[in-house]
């Protein structure tokens, strides 16, 4: 059974989903690879940022 | 001063009735049935090798991990589950008559696998809307 922790699998759902969203989105190749950038540093930085979040909030 | 739109950078789409010749339905419904398949059927093969891979793994995954394959929908979180694995078309028929995947959840990574297997699916839904919209000539 695969097991990643809970980062790779994040990482990995964040590269499936915006390569998916990258292509369905836009039109050009070079806008559908900038938008799927866009969308993984958004999936992995709003994951981050809502850790610390929890962490400083957590009693 | 009126400034004319300049059209040859706009690739035209498929308009009237050259867009609702043949099969218009078909990119779509084989992009559920087979990941990817809608965007092959339309000569688009990069776009659809990368939806097919994506898609295919994630799905995969899920499965690797033991994620749960809905198989019947008793409350509204079991049938919003089984609307997102259904969106994998073969792939969730052929799993279920495998027998892969659980049928409980009972450790964290099987509920990862859970949501990879379902988003998997509405991912590849999304992927067969876009074929179709390429067929239409509603997207270039």
């Amino acid at each position: 059974m695969f097991q990643p922790s809970h980062f790779a699998a994040l990482s990995l759902f964040a590269l499936f989903a915006s390569t998916v969203f990258g292509i369905t989105m836009r039109e050009t190749p070079k806008r559908m690879f900038r938008y799927g950038a866009y969308c993984f540093v958004l999936f992995l930085g709003s994951a981050v940022a809502l850790s610390w979040v929890m962490y400083l909030i957590a009693p | 001063m009126a400034i004319a739109p300049n059209n040859s950078a706009v690739s035209k789409p498929a308009t009237g009735k050259q867009a609702q010749q043949g099969l218009v339905y078909l990119p779509l419904i084989a992009g559920w049935l087979v990941p990817g398949a809608g965007h092959f059927l339309l000569g688009k093969w990069v776009r659809g090798a990368l939806l097919a891979v994506s898609i295919i793994c994630m799905f995969a995954l899920g499965i690797a991990m033991q994620g749960k394959l809905y198989s019947s929908a008793q409350d509204i979180l079991d049938m919003l589950g089984m609307a997102g694995d259904l969106g994998n078309g073969l792939l969730f028929l052929i799993c279920r008559l495998l027998g892969l995947g659980a049928n409980q959840v009972q450790i964290v990574t099987q509920d990862y696998g859970t949501k990879f297997i379902v988003v998997a699916g509405l991912l590849n839904v999304i992927a067969a809307v876009d074929a179709h919209n390429l067929r239409t000539g509603r997207k270039s």
